[in-house]
């Protein structure tokens, strides 16, 4: 523990609100931004899908770290949050012919009701009473899901087919490519309002909360209300999230949106480093391919060997790709000097 | 010589040499995934997540494909087995799928297991027109030629094993008040689905209670309490084997002796049975297809012997009365019945063509006088299941093989 505390303080905090404490800079950015956008025209099909799931588990991670890197609240519910926009968007892709690209707002604001609305009696619970409460919202979902009087909406057990959308205009690109520019807007466009929104006034009140939450208040800001909005900003981007999952899937059910799928997220966050936004693609990134890493070391033990190297990186980097990115970069400054 | 000649000795030369092409390419024809030495299989299985005590399918089959491969493989060419995990999440199925496909190039996917993970990706398989081959579900939509013609079953549907208990009631029992207790999801609901079909019309006035139950729930006596409540002489049993087990003690324990049908999904002599209590058991009706691992008749049968030392020999580390290694066991030994159809003709077309002509053909882990048919619109491949009786410690099988085809 000493050695990660050594490097977060070294970390210069010059700022009241440290940009570098929650984005990359410039430079970074444009290089990320740039293999992002190159990588695809090289790359097969099936990589370029693996791309998309990359952004979109990255925006499901990047919600939940506003809520608990921003204001410091917990949730194991998000994958509800995920299976609500997935539903909302393919429900009204097949049942009402909605363009797709329009079903994301749609699934946003209901998720981001939802979310508030689960915000206001979650507000007087804290911490692990909390976790445990989103928990309950996670573990009914599945089976809310496949009751009977919204069987006609959902498919029930079988869930929805989703028919994937072709490029419009007539572009030159294939479903997959098209479908990857335009999950990489979405994200490029919901990373940066929710590091302005971190930034603003907003924001602050938000980490003053989750610092402490009495001298907020005696600060005068609303804690109640601040800590819903969290809620729902977080359950709104989760559900754009899921919208745009059940787009490149083609396909909803209720054993997509698991249990699973909510801790999944929350290794996501934590081994890409709290409260650090663009740690959430790493985070994604963990997600994804690790499974298949151990996977490919071992079948029958997977499971073991998942656990065993996130053990390593949670022992090894306890602020996760955050805490990587900090010595990079005092790394890079160090031989600068010389 | 003449030009005339020589153009005549040229032309007959060319055409030699275009026969020859044309003979060669009849001969061998590969699509992505075969070769001279290989055909490369793509597999989907649960190895972890909830449903991963079905993972023992896809070992079962990599250790028979193993087994072919030592003995020279099918036609000469080995068998390259490419099994990957979903752990039962649809999302994860699909990303699998398209990694055999586009990234493995396999020539088809065999056996991926699981109704939504297959619903998730039977669409894509249908537009890339790579055979998605006897998926190991027992859902009915599965035989759907015309509008999937890609996507093919193997196990018989559920609708058609509750249409057989269906038939036999109306024969025999045309006046019974049936209580169901089903598992609230596809595979239960399709059930229930095939039974109401079977009734036809009587469904509405024999079925007096439906019962429902979710996996997360840690026991079923109280459903069982109200069912014996409804006064129904006949009871449905639609569990998976836990739940199976638990049903039959309850129902000794609280002396309700209704005629018990139990779905075969829990027919296990080993898992299900013996745990609730073989004098609970008795006079429970069952239907199979397979031959029971556990069960003693068949100790003695040529076809369960080479299974048993195929266990012993090549999958030491299975349990053979696990019903799963059964299961793997049979389908592969389908899959190989196919591939050497194929010959050298290897393409995804033709593969989906000589699974849509199998005639007859059995594993010798079906039971006596069950057999594999399919055809152009047929892509069931074992429709016929045989009822049967419990006595004493094992299943009397009764009455003749009974088919039902359904359509997806």
């Amino acid at each position: 523990m000493s050695a990660a505390e050594e490097v977060v303080t070294e970390a210069p905090a010059v700022e009241a609100v440290p940009k570098r404490a929650m984005t990359l800079g410039y430079g970074t950015s444009l290089v990320v931004l740039a293999a992002l956008i190159l990588t695809p025209l090289f790359v097969k099909n099936f990589v370029i899908f693996q791309m998309t799931m990359l952004l979109i588990y990255g925006l499901a991670v990047l919600a939940l770290n506003i809520l608990t890197g921003g204001s410091g609240q917990f949730s194991l519910g998000q994958s509800a949050f995920y299976a609500i926009g997935a539903y909302t968007t393919a429900i009204l892709m097949e049942h009402f012919n909605v363009n797709y690209a329009l079903t994301l707002p749609v699934a946003g604001v209901i998720c981001f009701g939802a979310g508030f609305l689960f915000g206001q009696p979650a507000l007087r619970l804290s911490g692990i009473y909390l976790a445990l409460a989103t928990f309950a919202l996670a573990l009914a979902m599945p089976q809310l899901l496949k009751l009977g009087f919204l069987e006609h909406w959902t498919g029930g057990v079988q869930g929805l087919v989703v028919t994937k959308p072709d490029a419009p205009f007539g572009l030159p690109l294939s479903q997959d490519m098209w479908l990857y520019y335009f999950t990489l807007a979405v994200s490029i466009g919901i990373y940066i309002a929710s590091v302005n929104l971190l930034r603003s006034r907003s924001g602050r009140a938000l980490m003053s909360i989750r610092d402490n939450e009495i001298a907020a208040s005696a600060m005068g800001v609303n804690v109640a209300l601040y800590k819903t909005l969290a809620f729902g900003v977080s359950a709104g981007i989760t559900g754009i999230a899921g919208g745009l999952g059940a787009i490149a899937v083609q396909f909803v059910a209720p054993d997509g949106y698991t249990i699973t799928l909510a801790i999944s997220l929350f290794v996501g966050m934590v081994v890409g480093g709290v409260g650090w936004l663009p740690g959430s693609i790493v985070g994604s990134a963990f997600i994804i391919f690790v499974p298949n890493i151990a996977e490919g070391i071992s079948k029958g033990l997977s499971g073991a060997v998942f656990g065993v190297l996130l053990f390593l990186v949670i022992y090894l980097v306890p602020h996760g790709a955050r805490q990587v990115a900090l010595v990079a970069q005092q790394l890079t400054a160090k031989l600068k000097r010389n | 010589m003449s030009v005339i000649k020589k153009l005549a000795i040229l032309s007959a030369a060319f055409g030699l040499l275009a026969t020859s092409a044309g003979t060669a390419s009849a001969q061998k024809k590969y699509d992505p995934g075969a070769s001279d030495t290989e055909i490369k299989i793509g597999n989907i299985m649960p190895y972890s997540g909830p449903a991963s005590a079905y993972g023992v399918i896809g070992r079962t089959e990599a250790a028979y494909f193993k087994k072919i491969n030592e003995a020279g493989g099918v036609n000469g060419r080995k068998i390259n087995f490419v099994s990957y995990d979903d752990a039962y999440s649809p999302p994860k199925t699909v990303e699998q799928a398209r990694k055999l496909v586009e990234s493995d190039e396999v020539l088809f996917i065999f056996n991926s297991l699981g109704t939504p993970p297959n619903t998730a990706i039977q669409k894509y398989m249908n537009s890339k027109k790579v055979p998605q081959l006897f998926v190991a579900t027992g859902a009915t939509k599965w035989n759907d030629p015309q509008n999937f013609p890609w996507t093919m079953g193997w196990q018989p549907s559920y609708q058609s094993e509750t249409q057989i208990y269906a038939k036999y009631i109306l024969k025999s029992h045309p006046n019974a008040k049936i209580a169901v207790l089903y598992q609230n999801d596809d595979y239960g609901k399709d059930y229930l689905k095939g039974l109401k079909d079977g009734l036809g019309a009587k469904a509405s006035s024999m079925i007096v209670a439906e019962e429902s139950y979710e996996t997360s729930e840690p026991t079923i006596d109280s459903h069982m309490v109200k069912l014996k409540a409804t006064g129904a002489d006949i009871f449905i049993n639609i569990t998976t084997p836990k739940f199976a087990a638990q049903a039959i003690k309850k129902n000794a324990e609280i002396g309700w002796k209704p005629l018990h049908f139990l779905n075969n999904v829990s027919a296990s002599v080993g898992s299900v049975l013996k745990p609730a209590g073989f004098e609970n058991a008795q006079d429970i009706i069952s239907a199979a297809y397979l031959k029971d691992a556990s069960d003693k008749q068949w100790d003695n049968d040529p076809g369960m012997k080479e299974f048993y030392a195929f266990m012993a020999k090549d999958f030491p580390e299975g349990d053979k009365l696990d019903g799963g290694t059964v299961v793997g066991y049979g389908v592969a030994q389908t899959l190989v019945q196919v591939l050497k159809q194929c010959g050298d003709n290897l393409t995804r077309e033709n593969v989906m063509k000589q699974a849509a002509s199998l005639k007859d053909f059995r594993t010798e882990v079906l039971l006596p006088g069950i057999k594999i048919n399919t055809g152009p619109n047929d892509f069931a491949p074992i429709s016929s299941l045989q009822l049967m009786k419990f006595k004493g410690d094992k299943w009397e099988l009764f009455g003749d093989v009974i088919s039902a085809d359904v359509g997806g």
